[in-house]
């Protein structure tokens, strides 16, 4: 009954999700061929115009390995031997006259990833740049797209942090790696020569079983025998450092440390929505994942299971002296949380790229959003993890890009001197 | 393979830098953890602001001991502000602000943003001449056979080895005190300290403080020893060398942290040398090579964390009761 329930929501969630990627256009077919390419463009606000003339090399640990002159569209390209990590420099003497980069220092970019058989694109920035000029309006409107699609990454990877919190007291360090895992074996079934390249939305399901399943394993091997010899909070939290520290390294050390991107959907063309440019592939994540977050909550509220959740959350004693089965919920929930945070990984992934420690990166983001909805609730979780998501993106129209994660912990601090039990909590939760 | 050569090796690691330098930071992790049971997962934080607030007063043009003071005072006050949101709260809160305190206090440093200060990515390099000029050691090798240090290292080792001593009289001080008996009754029971009449907000906030003050030290020590800060010396990871160090020794000892960073620096090394041994060897054939050692050792150490606080939460040496912590939320 418990199994059946999860069963079809999980596979309600991928039959939305399948809708809404119907939608969405494919991946553009590129020429076939291992280079480094761009087009020169000079930005002044709503004006662009191409580059000529304009000398790019492209070197290999200090080995010139070609150089490109940019053609009367601005195009430039560069064949280089083989995948691999490569430097590419502007030859700013080569610039014409009036023509500067955005940003001086930006002259030579330092590891340009190439993949086999795939163009690379990079970009140059000339002019003096959009930031100042651009209506405000657009930057505003694709900041909110983006800090939507990163929110719905956060919402998704937090509930199960929040559940597993709920029904077990546990806060989980590891729970960014079940994200980096999800993303990992998704990317071995899609884009490893090792695996069978199948494309990534039919890569997705097993990768999801898969780390929905290890979070069944992680539960039944070591936090049910550790609540069996009452170990206390402050051991298990440590524990569950050390058991993050020994997945994110085995995943460096079968994945290594270069980041890289799916197959499928990595260069799209901008579309309008609403006078909005973005790349279709946000707007499906967002439709994806606030489809699973439906279906979760669907799950909370009407389901058997899903209720027991919640009784176990609430009071796992009063659960257990009316008939629940508390020991097979907690199992229950790890297997849906890590499902869920694999998921997430996965939608992480294909929006930016898989890499060893993204799941701890995310984690410090996860952290602020559960605390901000309030610890152990799954409704909390989602409202925090989408405030987060675009308070951390619109944050960049004010505070340097390399600030966002501080203002996430502003947030955090915030809330837990003003309203330590978050958004939704109830004030007994916090001792 | 050289297994003498390897030994030798891992030997000198117990006594040298980093062991002393995460004795001491251990030791200010003890008093935190171990005596008070405060979940500080951002220690390194303290040891980046100790180590920046001497590097960057003395790039400004301050001298080194004024660098030292500002190092220290900023480290009291990283434990005062990351005290006061978390210490009324359980101890997850307090754990989740002090890892993402020590995340964020480093990607700060790293940033364009502060370059003027911290020279961001590159870090700032040669800011402890005068520590050097204080050496009063004449120039030689010190030390028996292969295991020997040059005059630099050894001024180095003998301060920081005597800070490490320094530092645990001070500890024996404090724990022995009434103020010390307050911090493990809280350690132990809470509410019972609180139904005391105990502020144990205060309690707690002062042991933070004085954690951080000490980690900060540490901190110093690394930066004068290594003549650089960088933001990329700073990783989380280097909090969990701590808590291992802290747990391997005895948490709520006064010799456990010294015992745990000897063993640790210990078995550390002998693990690199023998497995870049093995490697060289060929003993894994093509399954592994040279730099998937690091990540290994890492994983095995976040194994050997948890293994440790299942099965011997109280140290490798420790007595049971000596740490009830294990039992209290």
């Amino acid at each position: 009954m418990r199994t059946g329930a999860l069963r079809r929501t999980l596979s309600g969630a991928l039959a939305v999700g399948a809708f809404f990627v119907l939608l969405a256009p494919g991946a553009q077919a590129q020429e076939e061929s291992t280079s480094i390419g761009g087009t020169l463009e000079k930005i002044d606000g709503d004006q662009r115009e191409p580059v000529a003339g304009v000398r790019v090399v492209v070197s290999q640990d200090g080995v010139e390995i070609g150089a490109a002159v940019s053609d009367g569209d601005g195009t430039w390209s560069v064949p280089v031997p083989a995948a691999g990590i490569y430097q590419v420099e502007i030859d700013v003497d080569s610039l014409p006259d009036g023509v500067d980069l955005t940003d001086p220092e930006r002259s030579i970019l330092p590891d340009v990833s190439v993949r086999e058989g795939r163009p690379k694109v990079i970009r140059f920035a000339l002019g003096p740049g959009t930031a100042s000029r651009v209506d405000q309006y657009d930057r505003i409107g694709g900041l909110l797209v983006i800090g939507l699609k990163f929110g719905a990454i956060i919402a998704l990877s937090s509930i199960g942090l929040s559940l597993v919190f709920g029904v077990t007291g546990l806060v989980n360090f590891a729970h960014g790696d079940i994200v980096t895992l999800g993303a990992v074996l998704a990317f071995f079934l899609n884009a490893s020569p090792l695996g069978p390249e199948w494309h990534i939305l039919l890569a997705a399901v097993p990768a999801i079983l898969l780390a929905a399943g290890l979070g069944g394993a992680q539960e039944l091997a070591l936090w049910r025998p550790l609540r069996r010899r009452r170990t206390g909070l402050v051991s298990l939290i440590v524990i569950s450092i050390g058991l993050s520290f020994a997945i994110r390294y085995l995943i460096l050390v079968v994945f290594s440390g270069l980041p890289r991107p799916f197959a499928n959907y990595v260069i799209q063309d901008n579309i309008d929505v609403l006078g909005i440019p973005t790349v279709p592939k946000n707007l499906v994540i967002i439709g994806f994942t606030v489809a699973a977050l439906a279906a979760v909550g669907v799950f909370l509220q009407r389901t058997k299971l899903g209720t027991a959740m919640r009784a176990v959350s609430d009071n796992s004693d009063l659960a257990e002296s009316s008939g629940i089965d508390v020991q097979r919920v907690i199992l229950a929930t790890w297997v849906i949380g890590a499902g869920l945070a694999a998921l997430a990984g996965i939608m992480f992934g294909i929006s930016e790229q898989v890499q060893w420690d993204m799941g701890f990166k995310l984690l410090l983001l996860i952290f602020a959003a559960v605390i901000l909805g309030g610890l152990g609730t799954a409704f909390g979780a989602m409202v925090g993890g989408f405030v987060i998501g675009v308070a951390v993106e619109m944050s960049t129209l004010w505070v340097p890009t390399e600030f966002k994660t501080v203002v996430a912990l502003g947030i955090l601090v915030v809330m837990l001197l003003v309203r330590p039990q978050g958004l939704l909590g109830s004030r007994e939760r916090v001792g | 393979m050289d297994l003498g050569k390897i030994l030798i090796d891992a030997g000198r690691a117990a006594v040298g830098v980093p062991a002393a330098v995460y004795a001491l930071s251990a030791i200010g992790l003890n008093l935190q953890f171990g005596y008070t049971g405060l979940l500080n997962f951002g220690h390194v934080a303290s040891m980046l602001v100790g180590a920046y607030g001497l590097a960057i007063t003395v790039d400004q043009g301050g001298s080194m001991w004024l660098g030292i003071v500002v190092g220290l005072i900023l480290a009291v006050l990283l434990g005062l502000l990351m005290g006061v949101p978390t210490l009324r709260l359980r101890a997850d809160y307090l754990a989740i602000v002090t890892i993402a305190v020590g995340e964020i206090l480093r990607l700060v440093v790293r940033s364009r943003f502060a370059a003027p200060l911290t020279n961001a990515l590159s870090g700032i390099q040669g800011f402890a001449d005068s520590f050097y000029d204080l050496n009063p050691i004449p120039v030689g090798q010190y030390g028996i056979g292969t295991f020997r240090f040059d005059e630099r290292l050894t001024f180095v080792l003998l301060v920081g080895w005597g800070l490490v001593g320094l530092t645990t009289l001070l500890i024996r001080r404090l724990t022995r005190s009434p103020w010390g008996r307050v911090i493990r009754a809280i350690r132990e029971d809470e509410d019972a300290a609180r139904s005391l009449g105990k502020n144990v907000f205060a309690y707690k906030l002062q042991s933070l403080m004085v954690g951080s003050a000490i980690g900060g030290l540490a901190g110093i020590v690394l930066a004068i020893a290594q003549q650089n800060v960088g933001p990329d010396n700073y990783l989380p990871l280097l909090t969990f060398y701590a808590f291992t160090i802290v747990i391997v020794g005895g948490p709520g000892t006064l010799r456990g942290p010294i015992i745990g960073s000897v063993i640790f620096w210990f078995v550390f090394s002998f693990f690199d040398g023998f497995m870049t041994g093995a490697v060289t060897e060929g003993w894994f054939g093509d399954l592994l090579d040279a730099t998937d050692i690091g990540p290994i050792r890492f994983a095995l150490f976040g194994v050997v964390l948890m293994w440790l606080m299942t099965y011997r939460p109280q140290g490798i040496f420790g007595k049971r009761e000596e740490l009830l912590i294990a039992d209290g939320r």
